[in-house]
């Protein structure tokens, strides 16, 4: 058991850093820190861009698809480094965590060439395509139909909370393949471009203002029929490998953020007096607690090479971080006093801990809610009884 | 970076849970809760056969020269069965007196502590009155102090080794809610003590090997309390099913397993980063002994709602549970001292 890194990560976490602060301190400085996925989306797609061209875009890919081949210390690094350096919130993010990972596992050699040049370039940026009206949670109730027509896929129906749908080039779709089949039976996963007219998105608007998931509606859209990653009727399959490549070295990137989010509000005590209420103290040093541990919980997850075991720690880590934060947007609130409730926007734009106050009830509903994970956890970690399923 | 147990680590963890899965039974601990809380013989081949009572101690000493992560691990397997062992005093005294007791203290002391043959038990009182090293005053809740043979006692600039049995020395011990660690009160008069060499070392030491060996034993504690609630949620039949089926209570149990995932991540952290001395040790120490503590309570006590009636039994196994978590959190600072040790490093002195 070793915490500390050895030279050569360090000299690597040296290189990254300048590298990064002398981009978001230069070039790059206008979007420094911004804490919403949606502000500025036109130059945050440049700075993916601009990423790529130097080879930082995709780390951990392989050298021949334009990443480094990383080694997971590697990519822990660069994530902890990237959030140091209040580098934006990478748009392409399901594009290099979700799809690059998914067409390297299960796509064809031509369908490799076809994408990940222009994923790794930030020139391609990809939305998720899962959740529907009635199959949130209960993912495999999928609804939305694929039939082959013509030699194209024909899609109908309904996705929603496609996150940055509005400003992505391609969504990969878990769609309905079978007539009449039921639950995760059936499914095909295609990759379809947004820009055509079958495909119409819609903002949702969010408690927050903000608007950064979508309702994506499908009307007779098409896409060729070679474009389905793995076989027809095998789309469950290759969209839960995808799931389990959501959990890695982004969370301790992720985890930086949260450490700028939780000095905000360290910051904001001290500068109006809460800081010396002996309960926002103890709330405080909590959220410490919670951050730290939730770093060395990541690292166990990272050392963990014996996936033969359930691994407790990546099990529990999504409620985990989702309730931190959500009580860390709370804190805020009660730090911040009624100067919280007011902004000076005409838009209802917020700053960035009002926005995390309201943002933050999201996490603990997206990505499998809290109640999601604790069956997860209770079946999974603990062997109990599955839930039983109604009549379908 | 490597946050995983090596091999070493792993066979040290199977061997310790072993010993205690075999010989910490429930049994054995009762026997040790209606006397002075310690099992001797159990504490005996601990300290003889197993031969981990000096992990920290090093090799020339007579110890294993091993380190806090391998400390924390021996503590969470005895901690998973209560086992009634002096092993807090034991790791605060072999700590003290390795890192702050002269040579001659070392050689003299450490033989008969580490082989099990003397009991020592460790306590402070920042108020103690002491004259060169004639001391007056009281130490109280000193743990197993009732049956010690011998006292280290410290003051935050000195401490001494004081005999159980030396002239002015009063011990009283107390009736305790937890019997696997009962507390007792010592009273001083004009006794004398024999300084340890470098008392601030010692100190140093205490708190680390203290509180990662109660945040380690709160951590097998509470792996245990859920252990045992999962294997009751599979026995338990009511309205007809297994009652581990109903969410409201699977829940509850994903709720342990969350809080004991952390705890785990903050006792290895604590232990890791002590031994390397990197990763802010001492916001580890603290976060380490107020987290584990709150955790293992609250595993305890869903431990006996879980259960039903049958978790507030004196028969039943979960009460050991549930006063050893509580007696574990007010130990050595409760969770609030800690957590404002850890505000005040963040925001700096509270007004």
């Amino acid at each position: 058991m070793k915490l500390a890194f050895t030279q050569a990560e360090e000299d690597f976490r040296a290189e990254a850093a300048d590298w990064l602060n002398a981009q978001i301190s230069g070039e790059f400085a206008d979007i420094k820190g911004i804490t919403t996925l949606t502000e500025k989306a036109e130059r945050r797609k440049e700075w993916e861009q601009h990423l790529g061209a130097h080879g930082w875009s995709c780390i951990g890919w392989p050298k021949e698809w334009g990443g480094r081949d990383a080694t997971l210390a590697e990519q822990v690094i660069f994530a902890e480094e990237y959030a140091r350096a209040r580098a934006p919130g990478r748009v392409n993010h399901i594009g290099v965590e979700l799809a690059g990972p998914t067409l390297l596992t299960f796509g064809t050699q031509e369908q490799k060439q076809h994408f990940l040049p222009g994923i790794a370039e930030g020139k391609t940026i990809f939305c998720q395509g899962y959740s529907e009206p009635n199959a949130g949670s209960d993912l495999s109730a999928v609804r939305t139909k694929a039939r082959l027509e013509g030699g194209e896929w024909v899609v109908d129906g309904q996705k929603i909370w496609t996150s940055l749908a509005h400003i992505s080039d391609w969504i990969f779709v878990v769609a309905r393949s079978e007539e009449g089949s039921k639950g995760p039976k059936g499914l095909t996963f295609l990759m379809m471009e947004i820009d055509q007219p079958g495909i119409d998105i819609r903002p949702i608007e969010q408690i927050n203002g903000d608007a950064e998931f979508n309702e994506t509606f499908f009307d007779a859209a098409r896409c060729p029929e070679d474009s389905l990653i793995g076989a027809v009727g095998d789309g469950w399959r290759v969209a839960m490998g995808l799931l389990s490549f959501e959990r890695g070295v982004s969370t301790l990137g992720q985890q930086m953020a949260f450490r700028n989010e939780l000095d905000a509000i360290i910051d904001a005590a001290k500068a109006n007096g809460a800081a010396t209420d002996p309960l926002i103290r103890q709330r405080i040093a909590k959220a410490e607690i919670g951050l730290r541990l939730m770093r060395y919980g990541a690292l166990r997850m990272l050392s963990n090479t014996d996936h033969s075991k359930v691994d407790g720690a990546a099990l529990t880590y999504k409620i985990q971080w989702a309730s931190w934060r959500r009580s860390i947007g709370e804190l805020a609130m009660d730090v911040l006093g009624q100067g919280g409730e007011i902004t000076d926007s005409e838009n209802y734009e917020w700053d960035a801990l009002p926005n995390l106050f309201l943002y933050s009830r999201a996490d603990t509903i997206y990505g499998g809610t809290n109640q999601i994970q604790r069956n997860l956890i209770a079946e999974r970690g603990l062997g109990m009884p599955r839930e039983p399923r109604g009549n379908k | 970076m490597d946050f995983a147990f090596t091999d070493e680590q792993n066979m040290i963890a199977e061997t310790a849970q072993g010993f205690f899965a075999e010989n910490a039974t429930s049994e054995r601990t009762r026997k040790a809760m209606a006397a002075n809380g310690i099992d001797r013989a159990l504490y005996r081949s601990f300290c003889e056969e197993l031969a981990l009572g000096g992990v920290l101690v090093p090799e020339e000493l007579g110890g294993v020269g091993l380190g806090h992560v391998e400390m924390a691990i021996v503590a969470e397997a005895a901690g998973c069965n209560v086992a009634a062992l002096p092993l807090l005093n034991l790791n605060i005294c072999t700590a003290m007196i390795a890192a702050g007791g002269s040579d001659a203290q070392k050689i003299e002391l450490l033989p008969a502590l580490l082989s099990g043959e003397k009991l020592y038990a460790a306590a402070g009182n920042d108020t103690i009155a002491f004259d060169g090293n004639t001391l007056n005053g009281t130490f109280d809740f000193v743990t197993h102090g009732g049956c010690a043979n011998v006292f280290i006692l410290a003051h935050p600039q000195q401490a001494w080794i004081v005999e159980a049995g030396a002239p002015g020395v009063t011990v009283t011990a107390h009736t305790s809610m937890d019997q696997t660690r009962p507390l007792a009160t010592v009273r001083l008069e004009n006794v004398t003590g024999e300084p340890l060499a470098d008392a601030k070392s010692a100190i140093a030491a205490s708190q680390s090997a203290a509180w990662i060996t109660l945040a380690a034993e709160a951590l097998g504690g509470a792996q245990a309390c859920l252990d045992r609630t999962v294997a009751y949620a599979n026995e338990r039949v009511q309205f007809g099913r297994s009652i581990g089926s109903f969410q409201a209570y699977k829940h509850r149990l994903a709720d342990m397993m969350i809080e004991i995932e952390q705890a785990r991540s903050a006792v290895y952290w604590a232990a890791c980063a002590t031994d390397e001395q990197s990763d802010d040790p001492q916001l580890a120490l603290h976060a380490a002994k107020a987290f584990c503590a709150d955790t293992f309570f609250k595993c305890a006590s869903d431990m006996i709602q879980l259960h039903g009636g049958i978790g507030f039994t004196w028969e039943h196994d979960a009460h050991i549970f549930f006063k050893r978590a509580r007696s574990i959190q007010t130990l050595l600072h409760d969770g609030n001292f800690h957590r404002e040790q850890i505000a005040t490093q963040i925001l700096g002195k509270a007004a």
